[in-house]
């Protein structure tokens, strides 16, 4: 079965969601990611027992840092699907595309590229 | 029976008397008067007037400057102090300006926790606790000493007295609660408000065991209820307040507008019954800004007129 | 332990924006232990500190370290030759380490990036609880193993207050009443006996009210 999801996701897979540390998730704003979404399993169903609850505090906890820094908490979400659903998969990844999209793209990455720029036109100057 | 100190109340104590003591709150803010009115509401029916320091820790015109007035008024005032606001110097400094004035009563308390205030913000001083401030002011009664040592000339010849209360927990420690304060210099005790006379029975067949009722005189604490919502707030609202079902029963049985009356009433019979209870000396009447009430309830209990006694000048 | 807690990142955003350089400084000591200010609330700090100056489009390099202790001399020389290369410093350790950070480096601003709370112990992951005022003159002995002063919420000596209801503290249903926790021990032990003479006022001069305290020791100075 071939799923089609949108191509600009990455994927990282890790053992369980309870793996993603907040620095992950801060991590990969920083990098300029415009979204970033931890799939954990269904809630009950962690292999390790508690994982996708904690890795849920964590995203909690990093929607609150950027609610405070002036950026939209959606930008980072938490979903829990089982692991061989597919489909889900998809259509999460479809649904935070959107989401995402509504927002606009991450301000770290608009600032980032001015940066550059800048710097580029001081090193020609 | 040989009194200490030149107190009316311990004297009226002393000569087999039940005593009645009764407290009014001073205002949140600088109108002393009402003080006074207060204290001439009740002043032919009562033997000493408690004046409450910062109660529930709400800012409020001095306990000294209103027993000042109180005993202007050529009464009998009792001094409130908790620990709470002030250290050991300011403690002593006060006891010291209350005796300079004859007031010859102090009530010695922790007092409650500030969060319950208008000042949660506050920091609390707690540099000695209710049992402690019984021993400072025997010291500087009895060896005529302060804490820090200093020997003084003349003494603060003060009737001591204390809280108790039989309704907090741990149940098992109040009386050693009480022995503790007796062996620290206590001589009178004003309980919580009594609703759980049970309970309360308890807690003095143990305070007899130990022969503490006879070291100690024991006023009974009174507060008589407005209406059912007083009531059901005391049950739930404040910590070491035990007001039993029967109690809030009985004022719902009654119309609004009759449960005032009910309520005097089950204080006039409480003080009736306790009355019979070996080691009950008197009574104390927190009638919670209802002071007018006061008068009613000695007269009803029996306790009017009361006794007149002859105040040696010292 | 000394416990503290992550202050509000608005808080440092506020202590730091003037800068350009800025070092956050983490202590593997208590604060790593109560989850506040060890290596990886440093990173999570400085990475969301990133974030918010880049959105600003504000000039700002946050760098990282962590120190096995700050409130040790031999730990913080560690930053001696990089220290200049920074505007300011944000140290995650507690109140002391912070003070003798700005002791060691004295030309440079050095700001608080935690809020020292207590000495005290983790009840469970996450939840910390105080246990000790250092007072100065420990009075366990007396009192079955329990502190009165830490946990009676009017440091009473003589025992249980009038407002103790239900083995709770008046000030609030969540506070275990200390005096009650101390009875219930006493009883276990065998020790009532240690309740029934009333303790004499506490001699505070070895607690905070006597100024500024200091341990000197000759047996152990070099
Ligand atoms: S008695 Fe003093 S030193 Fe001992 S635990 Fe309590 S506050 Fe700490
Ligand atoms: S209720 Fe217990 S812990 Fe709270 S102030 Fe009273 S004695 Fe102390």
């Amino acid at each position: 079965m071939r799923l089609r999801y949108p191509t600009n996701i990455k994927i990282i897979k890790v053992p369980c969601s309870g793996r993603v540390a907040i620095i992950h998730m801060l991590k990969a704003l920083e990098e300029g990611a415009d979204g970033v979404i931890v799939a954990g399993c269904l809630e009950g169903d962690c292999h390790y027992q508690s994982g996708n609850l904690r890795a849920k505090k964590r995203v909690i906890y990093v929607q609150e840092v950027l609610e405070k820094i002036g950026m939209e908490a959606e930008r980072v979400a938490m979903y829990n699907l089982s692991a061989g659903d597919g489909p889900r998969f998809a259509e999460i990844a479809r649904e935070m595309t959107e989401k995402v999209k509504e927002l606009g793209p991450s301000p770290i990455k608009n600032a980032k590229k001015l940066a550059s720029k800048k710097s580029k036109v001081e090193v020609a100057a | 029976m040989n009194t200490t100190t030149p107190s009316k109340l311990e004297k009226i104590l002393a000569e087999g008397h039940f005593a009645v003591t009764s407290e009014c709150g001073p205002p949140r803010g600088v109108n002393g008067e009402v003080v006074e009115e207060k204290a001439n509401l009740i002043k032919d029916h009562v033997d000493a007037i408690n004046v409450t320091d910062n109660q529930t820790s709400v800012v409020r015109l001095c306990s000294l400057a209103a027993c000042i007035r109180i005993k202007q008024m050529g009464l009998e005032p009792v001094l409130q102090m908790v620990t709470r606001d002030r250290n050991r110097i300011g403690i002593q400094s006060d006891i010291l300006g209350a005796a300079s004035f004859g007031i010859d009563n102090i009530l010695c308390l922790t007092g409650d926790h500030q969060h319950f205030g208008d000042h949660p913000q506050a920091i609390n001083v707690f540099d000695l606790d209710s049992t402690q401030l019984i021993q400072t002011v025997k010291l500087m009664r009895d060896e005529g000493q302060l804490l820090g040592g200093f020997e003084m000339k003349e003494r603060p010849n003060m009737f001591i007295g204390a809280a108790a209360n039989p309704f907090a927990d741990p149940f098992e420690i109040r009386v050693a609660r009480l022995a503790k304060k007796v062996a620290a210099g206590c001589q009178f005790i004003q309980t919580q408000c009594i609703y759980n006379m049970e309970k309360f029975k308890t807690w003095m067949q143990q305070v007899r065991d130990q022969g503490l009722h006879e070291k100690v005189a024991i006023l009974a604490g009174l507060t008589p209820m407005k209406n059912v919502g007083m009531a059901k707030y005391m049950k739930n609202r404040v910590p070491g307040i035990d007001v039993p079902d029967e109690i809030i029963e009985r004022l719902a049985a009654v119309p609004k507008e009759k449960q005032a009356d009910e309520g005097i009433k089950i204080c006039i019979e409480q003080i009736e019954e306790l009355k019979e209870e070996e080691g009950i000396r008197g009574f104390h009447i927190m009638a919670i800004e209802w002071e007018e009430k006061v008068p009613e309830i000695v007269e009803m209990a029996g306790l009017y007129p009361r006794p007149t006694v002859e105040i040696s000048a010292n | 332990m000394i416990m503290a807690r992550p202050k509000p990142i608005e808080e440092i955003i506020d202590e730091i924006k003037d800068f350009n350089k800025v070092l956050i400084a983490g202590c593997d000591g208590c604060v790593t232990v109560c989850e506040a200010g060890g290596v990886k609330e440093v990173q999570v700090l400085a990475s969301a500190l990133r974030l918010y100056f880049t959105k600003e489009n504000k000039r700002m390099e946050i760098d990282e370290t962590s120190l096995t202790r700050q409130c040790d001399k031999d730990y913080l020389h560690e930053l001696l030759d990089k220290i200049d290369d920074y505007d300011a410093i944000v140290s995650l350790a507690c109140g002391a380490g912070v003070q003798f950070m700005a002791e060691m480096y004295r030309k440079k601003p050095i700001f608080p990036g935690v809020d020292t709370c207590f000495i005290g112990v983790t009840e469970e992951r996450g939840v910390w609880a105080e246990r000790c005022q250092a007072c100065g003159q420990c009075i366990l002995a007396s009192t079955g193993g329990i502190c009165p002063i830490s946990r009676c919420s009017k440091r009473m000596l003589n025992g249980p207050c009038g407002g103790s209801e239900k083995g709770k503290c008046e000030i609030s249903p969540d506070t275990d009443c200390g005096w009650h926790l101390i009875y219930e021990r006493l009883k276990e032990l065998g020790q009532l006996d240690f309740f029934a003479e009333p303790t004499d006022p506490k001699d505070w001069v070895s607690s905070r009210d006597g100024g500024p305290r200091k341990i000197v020791r000759e047996d152990v100075r070099l």
